[in-house]
């Protein structure tokens, strides 16, 4: 392999791919050698403890429920994997698990527990609800999803370092929006996806995302990002779908990295995480920031 | 352009429930406590922009004093923080500033107190996704962001103190990754900063120490 492995958007990373032959996830991992000298031993541990918690985040609530700070949501992993196990689910067993996943690690992170920021606290269920449920569904060991995650990483840092995933700064296309795309590649690379359909796949993520704005009642990463995280994953999932069918898409990654960044700037500071717009400013998300903001 | 690791994308590992208002209020407070050596007596903090206006619903109040008692960004005791601090005897206060206008929107001051009665004023900035940066010590503005070993030197404002410090280090081998230079005005108390990839040894703050003009010596160890 070339002694670089950098790589500054999905272009260069694609040309790596193809010099070497690797997937997305060892130029990635090879890239984080370079630049820090740790083994791969070291860099693949510190992954598995990521997934550990990941699992951990994701399973917790599905039996033990935790309410938020805020107040403003707990209780909804329980109930989707209640209606799953029941056998009345009209997802089916892969979208049911990927919905209760995807929900319970935001529950656990509202309620002040521990979660892997993927690329954000806010998007932190977006990955390992589609990650996990795929793991169960098809029998995946830890390191094949280790090989997601490094493949997610790959994504995300490549939107992180050309536009941003804050959504002070482009709304929830970038946090929701991102991690989709995370999840939407490192899912195609899983299930035996060339790297252009893993770009592909997150490409079809991000374009289906564009202009979410970010507007959570009181400011709180509460409501509604708990069901965007489910709608992110989902998202991911139909995305992995079209692109390991060989659909190839009309635009590049990198310019559609470029296009939800320039969307990001033209909406409004209303809907960039300030909580003046959106649902935040709707009459009952008001009173619903007025009762957490004085209650005690 | 700063490295990105994949970590920092898948990462960080963290308690809940905002990367900015929990993870980064924790990663301020834990600079801060290393800046200060000693058990912590009292601590203040004032909080600016957003920290003022949602510190209870992100739980930056508690993410603040977990650091302060040492905890990183992924400890579960940050929950319990204000009953630990209570059984710990550490004395804690909050006010919202909402007036201030002139700062990063997520700003904190933290007032701090050792038992020998050492005090140190800081103010950090949390940037997003669990970034930081100190930016102010003592009424002085500086910038440091605690990924790399930091040494704090507070001197003189005089000749040859700069030179002093780099030669301290030469003599040790350590490379010195960044180094800058703060005062608030001519003559007054300045601060050099020197951040390095490798830990820095407790014979560089001693000799740096041995020089007259030098008034005090902080190490921040990753």
């Amino acid at each position: 392999m070339a002694s670089s492995a950098n790589f500054v958007n999905a272009q260069t990373l694609l040309s790596l791919c193809e010099q070497c032959d690797f997937p997305i996830s060892d130029v990635m991992r090879k890239r984080e050698m370079n630049e820090t000298g740790e083994s791969r031993e070291e860099i693949d541990k510190r992954m598995k403890k990521a997934l550990s918690i990941m699992q951990a985040s994701a399973h917790k609530p599905l039996n033990e429920p935790v309410k938020s700070v805020g107040g403003l949501i707990g209780g909804e992993a329980a109930k989707l994997q209640d209606r799953r196990r029941h056998g009345k689910s009209i997802c089916g067993s892969m979208l049911s698990k990927v919905i209760a996943y995807s929900m319970a690690v935001p529950e656990v992170n509202a309620s002040m527990g521990l979660i892997v920021a993927a690329p954000t606290a806010g998007s932190s269920g977006v990955v390992p609800g589609l990650l996990l449920a795929l793991q169960e569904e098809f029998s995946l060991t830890d390191e094949q999803l280790i090989n997601g995650l490094f493949t997610a990483s790959a994504i995300g840092y490549i939107i992180m370092r050309n536009a941003s995933v804050a959504g002070a700064q482009a709304g929830c296309q970038a946090e929701v929006g991102s991690a989709s795309a995370m999840a939407a590649a490192a899912a195609t690379e899983i299930m035996g996806g060339t790297p252009k359909q893993c770009v592909n796949a997150a490409t079809t993520a991000l374009s289906n995302l564009l202009g979410l704005v970010c507007d959570p009642i009181a400011g709180l990463v509460e409501y509604p990002c708990q069901n965007r995280n489910a709608v992110g994953a989902a998202n991911a999932l139909v995305c992995a779908e079209i692109a390991l069918s060989g659909i190839e898409q009309v635009i590049p990654f990198d310019e559609m990295v470029e296009a939800m960044y320039r969307v990001g700037r033209n909406i409004p500071v209303e809907l960039r995480e300030t909580a003046l717009g959106g649902c935040a400013a709707t009459p009952t998300g008001c009173k619903k920031a007025c009762q957490i903001f004085h209650r005690d | 352009m700063a490295f990105i690791s994949a970590f920092d994308v898948i990462g960080p590992n963290m308690v809940g429930p905002s990367s900015s208002h929990t993870a980064g209020a924790v990663s301020i407070a834990l600079l801060t406590k290393k800046m200060i050596s000693g058990k912590v007596k009292k601590v203040h903090f004032t909080l600016f922009g957003s920290f003022a206006k949602t510190y209870k619903g992100h739980g930056t109040d508690r993410a603040l004093l977990g650091g302060i008692m040492g905890f990183n960004t992924d400890d579960l005791r940050i929950k319990d923080s204000f009953k630990i601090a209570d059984r710990e005897g550490i004395e804690y206060s909050f006010t919202a500033d909402e007036k201030e206008t002139e700062v990063h929107p997520n700003t904190v001051d933290i007032d701090i107190e050792n038992e020998e009665g050492k005090k140190l004023k800081v103010r950090g900035e949390s940037l997003g996704g669990g970034k930081v940066r100190i930016v102010r010590i003592n009424d002085v503005k500086v910038e440091f962001s605690g990924e790399y070993s930091t040494l704090i030197t507070m001197h003189d404002d005089k000749p040859g103190l700069v030179a002093h410090i780099a030669k301290c280090l030469s003599e040790c081998n350590v490379n010195i990754a960044f180094m800058r230079l703060f005062r608030s005005e001519k003559g007054a108390t300045a601060h050099t900063i020197v951040e390095s990839d490798e830990k820095i040894p407790q014979k560089v703050l001693d000799d740096i120490y041995s020089n007259p003009c030098v008034h005090d010596i902080m190490l921040v160890e990753v």
